[in-house]
């Protein structure tokens, strides 16, 4: 299936991605190319199946409610591209 | 034109476990930023949740507390969107497939009638963190403890006629909640926290209209004036032959008025789907029948227990059984006391009163029920009168020491020694014969003026039966 | 020394012909002479390496030696290693210095498995080839016009050129078998769920799966047994025995089941890897083992299937780099959408965005059902074939890739024609299975390989039939002259 720039550009809001006027048109033709191999799962019947999430069909497993980590802002903050007084900097929010 | 309100609630809840519900953090409330913030709760490329065992204890007791359906497979999903205080880009949740589906809670109206308020659903997932918006010049602060703290979100069904229904049903919730010990239900902390679904619509129609939701309401008297102030504006637009448009408002306490929120008005598509990190999880009978086993005993049982076993009026009851807290202190004060009725007027009357004042929380009694029961025993002993004992009870709450030590110091022992108190009342007789005149001359309502004059004389601290039984017998002369 | 297997210097330092220290300083030296031309490594960390050689040195004397006691391996830069820039080969993480380790390298090391550095990859470990990543292509050692295969493509590299003695990889849609094959190395895709994610940067969940990449199947089995097993840290990990990987490698292979799924023999197979493959069928039929033809006939839609599910969960995975708490930021954003938009747009790379648009695209209102729901209903027939195939025979032999590897540039401006060439490595991931790539052959000088896929948790059989495999033909031997 071939999109269209506008839902190119309406996927790029949802992810949060800068896609610049020269690069639209081989991202519009790009994702085309792809979907189009992606159509070939529509012509398969796929009706009653149960979509397979995790390939063991395994079910989860229970941690118990216990603290195990420990201050280590230091650490995480070193990384950090902006931080003060303990917290994490970015752009005003506004509300 | 009169006009029908339809309002449902989606209440979140902070379930009280010690670790988040993805990671070994602790959840304590009102450490220092991003302290307890770990690997997972950061979002930290290559970390993974794991599920805690207790957030599915505790919501599944909700869903056994109001009779609701329990799902034994239950799937988390990815809620899919940006935003600072969300460091993954998704929210951990439950979409198709919740741990809770549908059940419904009685409240109780002002008028003492009662309606059933439909529950569509309650499932576990995850909070964000906090946005600090102050201090940073043009910069806003995370701050990410909270993030990933469990949540149970109880979404209602639009079942609620009018604000004080809502607020209603909203106390109906957090005495569940507290009751059966998944929450503290501190609302000043954010562990119960309110939106608010609201629409109007012509008195007699049964189409919906349109609805806005009124974000993050944090306190009982809020979302009552939340909700007016949105119903009207609904009404206004409506008059004036405007819509309403569909959107999520905040509530501005200061102004009492709600603003659109633009922020959160992109086209949003949250692209939900099963989360690959985590299973689905499944739960059997025994596992559901151990939760019921644990279950404490809900409000509406305890109101009747109270009437059968204390005696207690339909009134006292309620009262008493509305928190957990309360509930338990007036039973523990009952156990030393074994009198319940003066056990259910000390916690309704002084205790309730002195909290009030100082605005405190039960939990936060400088009185024990202990010590409350003492200072009882002190009056069923005659120690103290009852009148005495509130000024005790005023003192002890002051933190000025147990009812026998304030008795002690302050030299508060009821006078029961029958000579010393005919002295007195020989004294007031003395004193004014013209009343005396008058009362055997047939002015029985005097006898309550000679009562007043002995007890002054005792400083109160008379027995006010021996005071009336002597001072009978000498009026008649 | 360096051409030795992982087995073969394990017994050297044990009976102390040469020192951890020693033959890491060989391999170090080794990586400074080629490295620079190869590209495999992204980060050499000579001093980690030396200091754990030392101490490797130490517990052997003391008389504590474990199986992997000073043997010097490589990581693919997908795994965090704490301390050490982890970077996916993105200039995302480029600045991203772990503050953890990840369970793999965690278990490795405390199998005292000394690290070399931290070797290249697609970056977040999208693609075939190894050109996506940030740090620029890695080049195979047997062809440097050619690529290595990806996306582990620097570790296949550092295994064939000898500049580590094993390394790790990742497989999500073929990660570690198809730069095997490329590079004429052993490569193990376990069972999903044997091997812990903690700490493995995600691309796709629910495939991806972390293994050895070696010389030959005995030196997996040696590597699986470290890394293998139950972690508490992740839901996905499977809380089931392990196996001893080394037990049944000595097995005969008398009785033995083969299928050969018609599917991966059709047209679009390089005559040279068909002869290539069918002469190692005629080895194993000479070793006892019977073969027929199965069939797997969803073969070709794990094609489409997988390119939308991996985008899909990966669009969502990569949602956490967003410039606030770590990674790279843009320069001055104005707003907090500008902080968003530009810090990926600058952070990830071509291949990246279009996986993640892709996958947006496919969880988005109104084409959930159409694209991510129908290849999920899709991987379970996927499975159903497989778990028929299984019914009639004990492994699947096939071979690895369609073709040998290809030049440097020829297919990275069309992703389709990449993708196309993972025809043969998707379905195991959609399914979960254990898959062991083997080298089986040349063609036009360079190397091809084959695929044993079992059923669930089936490691030992696959790794007991290549070393049988092995024990008969020395291609896994040969090596590229540099």
């Amino acid at each position: 299936m071939s999109l269209d720039r506008s839902q190119v550009e309406n996927v790029a809001q949802l992810a949060r991605l800068q896609v610049t006027e020269d690069a639209m048109a081989a991202t519009v033709t790009s994702l085309s190319s792809i979907l189009d191999l992606a159509d070939q799962l529509q012509k398969i019947d796929t009706e009653g199946v149960e979509p397979l999430s995790n390939p063991l069909d395994a079910t989860a497993r229970l941690r118990p409610d216990e603290v195990t980590e420990h201050n280590q802002r230091d650490a995480y903050q070193a990384i950090a591209p902006s931080a003060a007084d303990g917290l994490y900097l970015v752009p005003k929010v506004i509300e | 034109m009169e006009w029908e309100t339809v309002i449902g609630l989606e209440i979140h809840v902070q379930l009280s476990t010690r670790s988040k519900i993805f990671s070994g953090s602790s959840t304590q409330y009102g450490a220092e930023p991003n302290t307890q913030a770990s690997l997972v709760d950061l979002a930290m490329p290559g970390a993974l949740p794991v599920f805690n065992e207790n957030a599915l204890r505790k919501a599944v007791a909700f869903g056994l507390a109001i009779d609701a359906h329990i799902g034994k497979r239950s799937v988390f999903d990815r809620k899919n969107y940006f935003y600072p205080d969300l460091p993954k880009g998704y929210q951990i949740t439950q979409m198709d497939d919740p741990i809770v589906g549908l059940g419904e809670v009685e409240i109780v109206l002002d008028d003492g009638s009662t309606r059933t308020i439909g529950v569509t659903r309650a499932h576990l997932e995850e909070d964000a963190g906090k946005s600090l918006h102050e201090d940073f010049e043009g910069m806003t602060g995370i701050d990410l403890n909270r993030a990933g703290t469990p949540l149970l979100e109880i979404v209602s069904e639009p079942d609620m006629r009018s604000a004080k229904e809502a607020v209603a049903y909203l106390k109906k919730i957090h005495s569940i909640v507290t009751y059966i010990g998944i929450s503290d239900g501190n609302m000043a902390e954010g562990s119960l926290r309110c939106d608010a679904n609201v629409s109007v619509r012509p008195k007699g129609q049964t189409e919906f209209g349109t609805r806005t939701e009124i974000k993050n309401i944090n306190s009982f008297k809020f979302v009552e004036k939340a909700i007016n102030v949105e119903v009207q504006r609904h009404i206004d637009v409506i008059e004036d032959g405007g819509t309403v448009t569909q959107e999520t408002r905040l509530y501005d306490a200061d102004k009492n008025e709600t603003r659109s929120m633009r922020s959160k008005e992109f086209a949003n598509d949250y692209r939900y789907f099963p989360e690959p990190d985590l299973l689905p999880v499944e739960i059997d009978d025994a596992y559901i029948q151990d939760v019921k086993d644990h279950l404490p005993e809900l409000p509406d049982a305890k109101i009747q227990r109270f009437k059968a076993d204390y005696g207690l009026s339909d009134y006292d009851a309620t009262v008493l059984a509305a928190s957990r807290a309360m509930a338990d202190y007036f039973e523990a004060v009952v156990d030393v006391t074994k009198d319940a009725k003066l056990a259910a007027n000390w916690c309704m009357g002084e205790l309730a009163g002195q909290l009030n004042r100082h605005e405190q929380d039960i939990a936060d009694s400088p009185v024990s029920a202990a010590d409350l029961g003492l200072l009882i025993q002190r009056i069923q002993d005659n120690t103290v009168s009852n009148k005495i004992a509130k000024t005790v009870f005023e003192a002890m709450f002051r933190g000025e020491g147990s009812a026998d030590e304030i008795i002690e110091a302050q030299g508060l022992k009821q006078v029961s020694d029958s000579g010393a108190i005919e002295a007195m009342i020989d004294e007031v007789i003395a004193n004014n014969p013209a009343q005396v005149a008058d009362y055997r001359s047939g002015k029985d309502k005097l006898f309550g003026f000679f009562v007043g004059q002995v007890m002054k004389a005792s400083k109160g601290q008379a027995n006010p039966a021996q005071v009336n039984d002597i001072l009978k017998s000498k009026l008649q002369g | 020394m360096l051409d030795k297997t992982l087995t073969q210097l394990a017994a050297g330092l044990a009976r102390g012909d040469f020192s951890s220290v020693e033959l890491t300083q060989a391999y170090l030296e080794r990586i400074r002479l080629h490295n620079t031309d190869l590209n495999a490594y992204i980060t050499v960390t000579d001093d980690i390496a030396l200091a754990q050689a030392a101490t490797a040195d130490e517990h052997r004397a003391a008389g504590n030696a474990g199986p992997l006691t000073g043997l010097p391996i490589a990581h693919k830069d997908i795994f965090c290693t704490q301390g050490v820039r982890t970077s996916c080969g993105s200039r995302m993480l480029d600045n991203f210095i772990a503050p953890y380790e990840s369970t793999v390298t965690a278990r490795l090391a405390g199998a005292g498995a000394v690290m070399l550095g931290k070797t290249n990859l697609d970056e977040f470990a999208m693609g075939s080839s190894t050109e996506s990543s940030y740090y620029g292509p890695t080049r195979n050692p047997w062809n440097r016009d050619t690529v290595p295969g990806g996306s582990s493509g620097g570790s296949a590299t550092a295994v064939a050129a000898r500049l580590a003695a094993a390394a790790t990889g990742t497989d999500t849609g073929g990660s570690i078998r198809q730069p095997a094959a490329f590079t004429g190395i052993t490569g193990l895709k376990p069972t999903y769920g044997r091997v812990s994610r903690w700490g493995m940067v995600a691309y796709g969940s629910s495939l991806d799966c972390g293994g050895p990449m070696t010389q030959t199947a005995e030196d997996a089995a040696l590597m699986l047994n470290a890394v293998a097993g139950f972690d508490p840290k992740d839901s996905t990990s499977m809380d089931r025995q392990v196996d001893d990987y080394q037990a049944r490698l000595n097995e005969p292979l008398a009785g033995l089941r083969i299928g050969l799924p018609k599917e991966y023999f059709g047209d679009g197979l390089n005559e040279g890897i068909r002869s290539a493959v069918m002469a190692a069928v005629s080895e194993l039929e000479k070793l006892g083992a019977t073969v027929k033809e199965i069939s797997l006939p969803r073969t070709e839609l794990s094609i489409p299937a997988y390119y939308i599910i991996a985008p899909a969960e990966a669009s969502t995975n990569l949602s956490r780099y967003d410039g606030v708490r770590y990674g790279y930021r843009c320069k001055d954003p104005v707003d907090l959408e500008d902080l968003y938009k530009r810090s990926r747009a600058e952070g990830f790379g071509a291949e990246v965005q279009r996986r993640i648009l892709v996958g947006t695209y496919a969880l988005s209102a109104g084409y959930y059902d159409a694209y991510y729901k129908k290849a999920q209903q899709l991987r379970r027939l996927i499975r159903d074939d497989f778990q028929t195939g299984f019914q009639e025979v004990d492994v699947i032999l096939a071979p690895t890739t369609p073709s040998p590897a290809w030049t440097l540039g020829e297919k990275s401006n069309d992703p389709v024609a990449m993708y196309l060439e993972d025809i043969y490595t998707l379905s195991t991931n959609l399914a979960g299975l254990p898959a062991l790539a083997l080298p089986c052959g040349q063609v036009g000088g360079l190397p091809v390989g084959l695929q044993l896929i079992g059923n669930y948790f089936e490691e030992s059989h696959l790794l007991n039939i290549g070393h049988q495999y092995q024990q008969v033909t020395d291609w896994h031997q040969q090596a590229p002259a540099l």
